[in-house]
């Protein structure tokens, strides 16, 4: 190792300014992406038909890239190389497009994750109310099941903060108890915290109420 | 006083079905808008001068009629991103109501002659996206879509797309680059969407609350809309009242009502005795008020005479519980997540306010910092293509100038934090 490696360690913050990979040479031999040849890339046949039934809803067939990237991530787990390559395949996209729109939005996993998720949310009015200590609390009750925690931006339900959406179903007010019960929930494969759930939550506007 | 057109009995249970919402007199705005002339539906619009309800407060009747006329290849995008921080007011109505948001866009589109509209929400709001897809397949079989609707000559696409979890893309332009399928970044304006936006073509983008209230509109007159809430902040408002507050949620309210009554009346104020620190009116993209700002009205014009900005109508309210600090790193963090890179004062100017914040609490910071980073944030305003660096530097400026003491005190006790520390280590 010459002295030029012997650098402080890069990520000089906890939030991580720098992009990881950021610091890997590009392989220069690989040749570029194209777009898959059809007779080379098998693509599951019901993964097919959605994507198609999705680029037919758009005077584009580029705007369907977001809900074909939710559909191979159904399929796949993730949104794995195999994954892009079908979708790119299918729209007639190049792989390296596709990447670049994944990699953008927060919801497409470009690695592969549990087959559970649980966004925390820790944005402001969450955190206000413990959001931190319950993510925390999440970790640690997820720790050794099938089950991603991630520590989410707003998901627009402050008014059950502190709040998680646990596979896309939204529950909250949570305390720092109920991180095992979701857990559980999850394994025993049953409806998460169905008392908590904001789909049965009445509006707070006494007025709005139905008499 | 509240009000309720929009929210008036939406818990009854049904409502997000066609049957239910046509029994108590949905789609009649509707069917009353496809007889009137479609000038007559924009004029009526201008009348009810509605502001736009999505944060900019821009008037509908007026962006409607940016709109170039004739038939051509036109879109109207209903932004129901909804990502600005304590912002939960569309998907209430969404997901209980959502064939007035149909409605509603129907009538629109009818007036400006569009034959292609998009639903464009955000992919985590699943529920509120499925319910959706639910009441456009319902209106589309009761011939509310499609071609020719009722006989009127006038026929609409509906598609309901999903977002994947980015804030800018509730940005109008960055909305519109997610929708043509790239990633969100927002474009350069002019030229405004109402002139070249989705797929180049003319494009309107309204809010859901914007265009939920059009069927009200419609019903009720646009003169008699006007006559509700004050003169330059005209009808009703959805507000989601989050924070510190013993009843958050949504309400719907007469704009105009003092703020006192919203947050003490409505959410019955602070838990535990607790007293109003501050609190941002409209979204953690506002520049924060004090508990003296208390009985100022809650009206577009007044909250930003008051040096803020109604925004989305979205109340945070903050306790003296909580540190002027701490509200502010949580603030900064999301947005230097959220920035989409493309303009430099905002990537660095996020990232860079970040570090410095962090900064304090490592107790590595003077109080001539606080000067730093009021001056870093004046130099992000105004200079992006889009708002999102402004969303940044407005509520952070706000909180330095108004709680400068506190921080300096913050910054000096955290420095003899970091001593302490340090000679204890040695």
């Amino acid at each position: 190792m010459s002295a030029i490696d012997r650098r402080p360690p890069v990520p000089r913050y906890a939030h991580g300014s720098r992009v990881p990979g950021w610091d890997e040479a590009v392989d220069l031999e690989k040749p570029p992406a194209t777009v898959p040849d059809p007779a080379l890339t098998p693509v599951p046949d019901e993964l097919r038909e959605a994507i198609e039934a999705e680029m037919a809803k758009y005077p584009d067939r580029r705007s369907a890239s977001i809900p074909a990237l939710h559909l191979a991530q159904r399929h796949h787990g993730w949104c794995s190389p195999e994954a892009i390559a079908q979708v790119a395949c299918v729209m007639r996209l190049t792989p390296a497009y596709l990447t670049s729109v994944a990699s953008f939005y927060d919801m497409f996993y470009l690695e592969p994750k549990a087959a559970h998720e649980v966004y925390v949310c820790t944005n402001i009015t969450c955190s206000l109310l413990g959001a931190d200590e319950l993510y925390e609390r999440m970790c640690q009750a997820a720790q050794g099941h099938d089950i991603t925690v991630r520590g989410f931006e707003c998901l627009g339900a402050c008014d059950i903060a502190p709040m998680a959406s646990v596979d896309g179903e939204y529950v909250g007010p949570l305390n720092l108890d109920d991180a095992s019960l979701i857990v559980e929930d999850i394994d025993a494969g049953r409806a998460v915290l169905e008392h908590k759930q904001l789909r049965h939550r009445a509006c707070a506007d006494p007025g709005a109420r139905s008499e | 006083m509240s009000r309720h057109l929009l929210f008036d009995r939406i818990d009854e249970p049904g409502l997000n079905t066609i049957g239910v919402y046509e029994r108590r007199g949905g789609y009649s705005a509707m069917r009353k808008a496809l007889q009137m002339p479609p000038e007559a539906i924009i004029e009526e619009i201008k009348q009810s001068a509605i502001r736009g309800r999505g944060g900019a407060g821009f008037q509908m009747g007026q962006k409607a009629s940016f709109l170039p006329k004739g038939e051509m290849a036109k879109y109207l995008v209903c932004n129901a991103d909804e990502s600005e921080p304590g912002t939960f007011k569309d998907r209430e109505l969404m997901q209980k109501s959502p064939h007035t948001l149909v409605e509603g866009i129907i009538i629109t589109t009818y007036a400006t002659g569009i034959h292609r509209a998009f639903i464009y929400i955000r992919g985590e709001y699943q529920l509120q996206a499925d319910i959706l897809d639910q009441a456009v397949a319902e209106a589309r079989s009761a011939g509310y879509l499609g071609e020719n609707i009722l006989g009127s000559g006038h026929s609409l696409e509906l598609v309901v797309h999903r977002g994947a979890g980015a804030y800018i893309c509730g940005e109008e332009t960055g909305l519109l680059d997610s929708l043509e399928g790239k990633r969100g970044n927002p474009r350069l304006k002019p030229p405004f969407p109402a002139i070249e936006g989705l797929y180049a073509g003319p494009t309107l983008v309204n809010n859901v609350e914007t265009l939920g209230t059009v069927p009200t509109i419609i019903n009720m007159g646009g003169a008699e809309y006007a006559k509700i809430g004050t003169q330059g902040s005209t009808g009703t408002k959805l507000i989601s009242v989050s924070g510190d507050v013993q009843r958050p949620g949504n309400y719907e309210i007469e704009l105009g009502m003092p703020s006192r009554e919203i947050i003490y009346g409505l959410c019955g104020g602070p838990r535990d005795g607790r007293s109003v620190k501050m609190w941002f009116p409209g979204g953690s993209s506002s520049p924060v008020l004090l508990e003296s700002d208390l009985d100022l009205a809650y009206d577009f014009d007044t909250m930003a005479k008051a040096g803020s900005m109604l925004g989305s109508g979205a109340i945070i309210v903050v306790d003296d519980s909580h540190t002027a600090l701490e509200v502010m790193q949580k603030v900064v963090k999301f947005y230097a997540h959220e920035s989409c890179g493309k303009c430099v004062p905002c990537r660095e100017g996020t990232n860079w306010t970040l570090k410095m914040i962090e900064r304090i609490e490592a107790g590595e910071s003077t109080p001539m910092d606080l000067d730093i980073l009021a001056s870093a944030q004046s130099q992000i305003i105004g200079h992006c293509l889009c708002v999102l660096g402004d969303a940044m530097a407005m509520p952070v400026g706000s909180i330095v100038e108004k709680f400068r003491d506190e921080l300096a005190e913050e910054i000096e006790a955290a420095r003899e934090r970091a001593n302490s520390l340090a000679y204890a280590t040695a």
